[in-house]
């Protein structure tokens, strides 16, 4: 909502208050000023001139010399290009030595070879919008009434003089979408009084209900329904100050009935519709919803198709206008209008909701009836509208009204206490203080004891219960007065939960590891959305998603991890180490909530370790990120209950894959991803994880428990295995930790060697293991004894030898 | 044979003095003081001495032993410490040249907003609450006030997948679990961190996946300048002691009354710029006094309970602490972006 500071000091007096301590004094107490725009900011010298002669410009086609008439001594030849310029016309003209908007000077110049002293302005010149300028003057200079005063500053005339506070509605607040709402708002800050505007009709001895019948079917969605008849208008443009008014407010002036209709939507926030009667062709109007498929010619000439969600306004078969969204084409009023029917009526909003979302048409008078109007304003909204018409559009007002009313208007009366009041704001008011605060906002109040009882106004819908009251009184009293304090009473212990500590001791690891973490998009395209999936499933699929690409919930972060890396790769970091917690989405059917997991992804592309001036230079491979994965592990106090299995997964590189077990459960992968995807992506050799961070999370670890520091020295044998290719190491580590046990302490793979110096399909692998007892030396002898049987044991169930 | 010895001795330590390295040294020490050495030869000689004269030349052989020992030692002694500098020397290295890297990531901004507000509320007796980013319907919308048919929760506005179930649009739904679970009893303290999605197109100052963090607290004798005070001391930590902070009337269809707090802009220390629009103010977060309809359809009893809630945007935060112009950077991941994260303050 723009209100013009000056036009709102018809109803309240401001004196003594600037508009920008206005704007902080409203802001303050509830209705946020988003902006203050002065309308002449940068702008001077500009004055109204008489254009005494025009004639074509002897060089130029399209620019006309004139004389023009500024209020001095000797009128100034101007050249003009505009195309509706005209001998006699009233004109804005910038003198030499003006300014305009954006810092324009306006200096004496030759233009084609003659002299031009200024400048002929049109509206957006004058820094106005184009959109709400006259289409006559849109694409020319704008012309003054007959009567403008040469010499006068024009931007005066055209109410420039002026600032416009733009407020910030919230849907509460429905109220301020008039003039006269932001009056009782301005009243109610300032402890001033309103003027309510001036309607003084004397009808003619004619009935309007004799021109009309109303007939409201859908009595639900339009309670009351007023039309006001006007005869003999003659349709012309509006007063000058009406039109700059509705500019500065943001909307178009078009002529004196359309003028005065949006005139009083944005004075009493009630919007009206004037219909040319005599093009209704009848003396009806029936309000009805439409039939299903009836079609309709809006006046903006576009054809809409209705359905029984729609509310129309019909001639008693015909529909004449969208009810509250627009009028028909067929029943506008045009230049030649003589006889107005003005109505003004009550939607409700749900039914203009629905019919302005459906066709796409949102205005000031749909906005206005969705937030909902005051049912209390809809007569006196028409009886004024049908004033200014006969002021201003020579209209005849005929007596009365056509009316059909099945409204009932009850105010809210709502009570609270004093000791609520001051419980909930923590304030320390006495009842004197809350009377005067619902004083100034015209609300009727009764008080008994302790109790304070208000009956809210119609214009403020929005007061229903306590707590609304308590709003009233603490914007009005003050958020600056209310004092600080801090909760008292039972205190809670602050702190992290065990799965939220651990999650950040992740984190803290893994940066500590060198990934940077990310953070990418839960929404992705349907091929992305299962690639690298721990578990696949049905998908889910927004109902209207935006675009294909953030269509459907993640099952995996990986994907967007490798776009992450794409995307620095392609920036000249294609070495880059990253990793995302976030949770995938798994589909429990169309009834119930997906499952939601955290997991931890991370991935890591080109050079792991490089110090270039020493000549060191590491790619990543699949040991640098299992080594990652182990870390996370061993920090977690799970490393013991972790297995990696070879494996083959969709998009990874099925020779350097490992399931990670957990206790067991499949709970993700370690690898590197399929080397044709590295190409799709342009990426250098990538390695990646994938993991169920919830169950890492979960996983019960063991209780801490200290352990004595071994005092006798230990034994260390070292053994070369030669083992089938096949044969993997943590096979053999296995079993010589289940056949060690409980003298063997450690295990350790120290060498492995495939290759010319073995026999073709074998390789070595060769282990330290380190034996101890924490009480006593070992003698060589139980070492060799237990040694023997691992030996034996590797031998029985691998067919492991000794390396000669 | 005095003067002999007297002479070897001169030699000796002229050699001595003269001699450049170890081996010289040792050598002379052989040539000198070693069985087949001249002093011995000398010594041999002593047969033909008196009685009176052998002890007397005896101590003097000893003296000179001793004394060229003596000088041989110190020689020897500042030898080696040459030889150590000497050593050191070709040891010297370019110190400016840059270290081994030792690999360090960081965290997120976001997260590093986030964590920095759990912290913050967790030492004021706060507990970090979370819960589904796809979330119910009831949950998102109807359970906070916003019934079916509210204006503020139309299709266009939110990632529906079901008519019932869609990507959660705030917090705040946490807050309703959350109440539910407590079975209309209090105390109850949490601040929940998060995801949030809305049906908007990316650009500088949109995103269809944001962060939102939004506190709750509901006891008893909760008042709304208890909620003022709270506030004031997370934006005094957040943002800094000099920032003046303002609260402002405003409305959620979840809290009444309701508060939009205002800092005061950093930039132009309140005098008004372009980044707080000219007013001196920047918008930083919601907040109110928990609406009766949402304490009552958790189970609690309006009457006695009452509760304040505020949320905030950590993009904005993040965006208006370290002055990013762009909210897609967030998403983007752009390591040249992560990467300036990664300093303590």
């Amino acid at each position: 909502m723009f209100v013009s500071y000056k036009w709102l000091q018809d109803y309240i007096d401001l004196s003594g208050v600037t508009a920008a301590e206005l704007a902080e004094k409203i802001t303050k107490s509830g209705i946020e000023v988003e902006g203050v725009e002065i309308l002449n900011e940068g702008i001077k010298g500009v004055v109204v001139g008489h254009v005494l002669e025009r004639e074509q410009h002897p060089n130029a086609d399209k620019l006309s010399k004139c004389l023009v008439d500024v209020g001095e001594e000797q009128p100034v030849q101007i050249i003009c290009g505009a195309p509706n310029v005209a001998q006699g016309q009233k004109v804005a003209v910038a003198k030499a030595g003006a300014v305009l908007p954006g810092n324009f000077k306006i200096k004496r110049a030759k233009l084609r070879g003659e002299e031009s002293n200024g400048m002929i302005c049109s509206l957006t010149e004058l820094g106005m919008e184009g959109k709400v300028v006259p289409k006559e003057y849109s694409e020319g200079i704008f012309v003054f009434p007959a009567d403008a005063e040469v010499g006068v500053d024009a931007l005066g005339l055209l109410n420039r003089d002026d600032e416009v506070l733009e407020l910030g509605l919230t849907p509460n607040r429905a109220d301020c979408l008039s003039m006269l709402g932001v009056a009782y708002e301005v009243a109610a800050i300032l402890g001033r009084e309103v003027k309510l505007p001036e309607i003084s009709l004397e009808p003619v001895a004619e009935k309007a209900s004799d021109y009309v019948k109303i007939t409201v079917e859908a009595k639900k969605d339009n309670p009351l329904y007023v039309a006001k008849m006007i005869k003999n208008v003659k349709i012309g443009p509006a007063p000058l100050w009406m039109q700059t008014r509705l500019m500065s407010a943001g909307i178009r002036p078009h002529n004196n009935v359309v003028d005065i209709t949006n005139y009083i939507l944005l004075e009493y926030g009630q919007p009206l519709h004037a219909f040319d009667y005599d093009r209704l062709g009848s003396k009806e109007i029936l309000v009805r919803r439409a039939a299903d498929g009836e079609k309709f010619v809006t006046l903006d000439d576009v054809e809409r198709t209705l359905t029984p969600d729609h509310l129309v306004i019909t001639n008693g078969t015909e529909p004449v206008a969208l009810a509250g969204v627009m009028g028909g084409a067929n029943s506008e009023v045009t230049s030649d209008t003589t006889t107005v029917l003005l109505e003004s009526a009550y939607f409700s909003g749900a039914a203009v909701r629905k019919a302005s979302k459906d066709h796409g048409l949102r205005s000031e008078a749909s906005a206005r009836f969705e937030k909902g109007v005051d049912p209390n304003r809809v007569r006196a909204a028409g009886e004024r509208a049908a004033y200014l018409m006969a002021k201003y559009a020579g209209g005849e007002v005929l007596e009365g009204a056509a009316e059909a009313d099945t409204l009932t208007v009850e105010p809210a009366v709502v009570s609270i206490t004093l000791e609520k009041i001051n419980r909930v704001l923590g304030t320390e008011l006495v009842m004197k203080d809350v009377k005067e605060i619902f004083d100034r906002l015209q609300f009727a109040v009764s008080i008994e004891e302790d109790t304070i009882t208000v009956t809210a106004p119609t214009r403020r819908g929005d007061i229903k219960i306590e707590e609304d009251l308590l709003e009233e009184v603490a914007r009005l009293y003050g958020y600056d007065n209310i004092p600080k304090t801090l909760p008292i009473g039972s205190s809670t212990p602050g702190r992290l939960s065990d799965y939220q500590k651990k999650r950040r001791e992740v984190r803290q690891y893994l940066e500590g590891a060198g990934l940077y973490q990310a953070v990418t998009y839960s929404l992705t395209s349907e091929e992305k959305a299962t690639q690298f999936a721990l578990e696949k499933g049905d998908t889910i699929r927004l109902a209207m998603p935006m675009s294909e690409e953030r269509s459907i919930l993640r099952l995996s972060i990986m994907p967007q991890l490798l776009e992450v890396l794409k995307y620095n790769s392609a920036r000249q970091n294609d070495s880059l180490a990253v990793y995302e917690t976030g949770a995938v989405f798994l589909s429990n059917g169309d009834e119930s909530l997906p499952v939601e997991r955290e997991h931890l992804a991370a991935a890591v592309t080109g050079l792991w370790h490089s110090h270039s001036w020493q000549g060191e230079k590491k790619a990543v491979d699949f040991f640098v990120v299992k080594g990652i994965v182990e870390g996370m592990f061993a920090k977690l106090g799970l490393m013991d209950r972790v297995d990696y299995v070879q494996a083959q997964l969709d998009g990874m590189h099925p020779g350097r894959t490992a399931e990670i077990r957990l206790n067991g459960e499949k709970i993700g992968f370690v690898g590197q991803v399929h080397p044709s995807i590295q190409k799709e992506l342009d990426l250098k050799d990538t390695y990646v994880f994938e993991l169920s961070l919830k169950a890492v999370l979960e996983a019960e670890a063991p209780v801490l428990q200290y352990e004595t520091i071994p005092r006798f020295p230990s034994i260390t044998r070292d053994i070369a295995l030669v083992v089938n290719r096949e044969t993997v190491s943590g096979t053999l580590w296995e079993i010589i930790v289940n056949e060690g046990a409980p003298l063997l302490k450690e295990a350790e793979v120290f060498d492995l060697y495939e290759g010319d110096k073995i026999e073709a399909g074998k390789k070595s692998i060769a282990f330290s293991l380190k034996y101890a007892d924490p009480v006593r030396t070992l003698t060589d002898d139980e070492v060799t004894k237990v040694h023997g049987r691992v030996l034996n044991a590797l031998q029985e169930k691998t067919g492991a030898v000794l390396r000669g | 044979m005095q003067e002999r010895l007297k002479e070897l001795q001169e030699e000796a330590i002229q050699k001595i003095e003269q001699s450049a390295s170890l081996k010289e040294l040792n050598d002379i020490r052989v040539a000198y003081l070693g069985k087949k050495g001249p002093i011995t030869e000398v010594l041999r000689g002593m047969g033909k001495l008196s009685a009176e004269e052998r002890p007397v030349m005896g101590a003097l052989a000893n003296e000179v032993r001793e004394a060229i020992a003596v000088k041989i030692e110190a020689k020897q002694k500042g030898l080696e410490e040459a030889a150590v500098l000497e050593k050191l020397a070709t040891e010297r290295i370019d110190v400016t040249l840059p270290g081994r890297p030792v690999k360090v990531g960081n965290h997120h901004p976001l997260t590093r907003i986030i964590e920095e507000i759990e912290d913050l509320f967790i030492g004021m007796g706060y507990q970090v609450a979370e819960g589904p980013e796809v979330e119910q319907d009831y949950y998102n919308f109807e359970a906070l006030n916003l019934p079916k048919g509210h204006p503020a929760r139309d299709m266009q506005d939110s990632f529906y997948i079901t008519e019932e179930i869609l990507l959660r649009t705030h917090t705040s739904p946490v807050q309703a679990r959350t109440m539910e679970k407590h079975e209309g009893k209090g105390p109850i303290k949490i601040i929940c961190p998060g995801k949030v999605y809305r049906r908007d197109n990316d650009d500088a100052t949109h995103s269809h996946q944001f962060m939102q963090i939004e506190g709750l607290v509901v006891g008893e004798n909760i008042r709304m300048s208890d909620l003022k005070g709270t506030l004031e001391v997370f934006a005094k930590k957040m943002f800094g002691d000099d920032r003046e902070i303002r609260l402002r009337p405003s409305f959620f269809p979840f809290t009444e009354p309701s508060v939009e707090m205002d800092i005061s802009c950093k930039i132009c220390g309140g005098k008004g710029c372009s980044v707080c629009k000219q007013t001196g103010w920047i918008e930083i977060l919601g907040a109110g006094m928990v609406h009766p309809n949402v304490l009552e359809m958790a189970g609690y009893d309006s009457k006695k309970y009452t509760g304040f809630a505020f949320g905030m945007g950590p993009e904005r935060i993040a965006m208006l602490k370290y002055g990013v112009d762009d909210i897609r950077h967030f998403y983007t991941n752009d390591v040249r972006f992560l990467k300036q994260f990664s300093v303590e303050e």
